[in-house]
């Protein structure tokens, strides 16, 4: 996915550091097809989803060179557009199509212009927008991300059921995360968690966004 | 024998003992699961100690134990288990993770790539990094 961004950008101190909230074996193929050339790592227990309070993919966060949270996450580029598409054909409408390449590529000509110019690009938060940006976990979400450790470690014990009702309890005390919830949730034949509860779950949001829309500034190309 | 989850790590403790919902573990188990050493001061982990409150000392300390459940969940921390008991998270609390995102420290963390290399986000010290989630599902 951010190939042709890690290639262009490979003789800057820069890297793109790709952590898959998903078991290795069904990770493996999509890693296997991007030939990255940059790290892809395996979060089976969404850890890296606890520490930095993430509640969908893709999120990303952009680290500077002293490790400072220079963005915190935040949705990477993604918009609501498939909300709006025809769920028997796939097909979308040419308007929400347009805005998913038009944001995507705005996105991406933030990453690449914040690598170039560091603090002095338009979209390098200062701390105290950075802090204000961050969104805090409270208790519950605290406890739903011990459930889901132990529902994913049960699994991998085989106490399917067991498990499952933990990683159940988990999405409920956490109704925000569609990691934790896609994750737990019986996948379809392609491998998607995008049967009709998925659906039904999205239609539920209402006016409320599945993908929040990070509030990027356009750059010079 | 039990096995206790804590952040990224997993072990096992063979001389814990379990009555309800209390997990108790001696100071060598309590550092081996969780990196906290438990010490006269309370539980310890680089400056930070939180004390074993006196009050409470004889329902959270006993024959050389510490009720972990108890203390966990005293410091806002969950404490989960399965129907067994066999297995027990101790979670790390809503504050803790506050606190640390507060900074704007990137918190560090270790994880494989597909061939069992493992990473740390803090190697690439030095370099910006765009760390992006992604998942199958």
């Amino acid at each position: 996915m951010w190939q042709s961004l890690a290639e262009e950008l490979k003789d800057h101190p820069f890297t793109v550091l790709a952590v898959a909230l998903d078991h290795a074996d069904a990770a493996r193929p999509w890693i296997e097809a991007a030939k990255a050339t940059y790290p892809c790592l395996i979060d089976r227990d969404h850890h890296v989803a606890d520490l930095y309070n993430l509640v969908n993919v893709p999120q990303a966060v952009w680290i500077d060179e002293q490790g400072r949270i220079v963005r915190p996450p935040e949705t990477a580029g993604s918009t609501d557009g498939f909300r709006v598409m025809d769920r028997k054909t796939g097909a979308m409408p040419e308007a929400a199509n347009s805005e998913r390449v038009r944001v995507k590529a705005l996105y991406i000509d933030a990453v690449r212009d914040w690598v170039r110019n560091g603090a002095a690009s338009v979209n390098a938060l200062t701390e105290m927008q950075a802090g204000a940006r961050l969104r805090a976990p409270d208790e519950t979400i605290a406890e739903a991300h011990a459930r889901f450790r132990l529902g994913q470690h049960l699994l991998r014990e085989g106490k399917t059921e067991e498990a499952q009702a933990q990683m159940a309890q988990a999405a409920q005390l956490h109704p925000d995360s569609w990691a934790m919830w896609r994750q737990a949730y019986a996948k379809n034949e392609r491998g998607l968690a995008s049967g009709p509860e998925f659906w039904a779950r999205v239609d539920a949001l209402g006016d409320r966004p599945y993908y929040p829309q990070a509030d990027i500034a356009p750059v010079q190309r | 024998m039990i096995t206790v989850l804590h952040d990224q790590r997993e072990t096992r403790h063979a001389d814990s003992v379990v009555e309800g919902d209390a997990l108790w573990l001696d100071a060598p188990a309590i550092d081996a699961a969780t990196g906290w050493a438990w010490k006269p001061e309370g539980l310890c982990r680089g400056d930070i100690c939180v004390p074993v409150p006196p009050v409470a000392k004889r329902e959270l300390v006993r024959d050389g134990q510490l009720n972990v459940t108890a203390m966990w969940r005293r410091s806002g921390q969950p404490v989960v288990h399965d129907s067994a008991r066999r297995t027990w998270v101790l979670g790390s609390g809503a504050a803790q993770r506050v606190s640390a995102l507060a900074t704007l420290q990137a918190p560090d963390f270790e994880l494989p790539d597909l061939s069992g290399r493992t990473h740390r986000l803090s190697q690439y010290r030095g370099r910006k990094v765009f760390l992006a989630t992604w998942a199958s599902w």
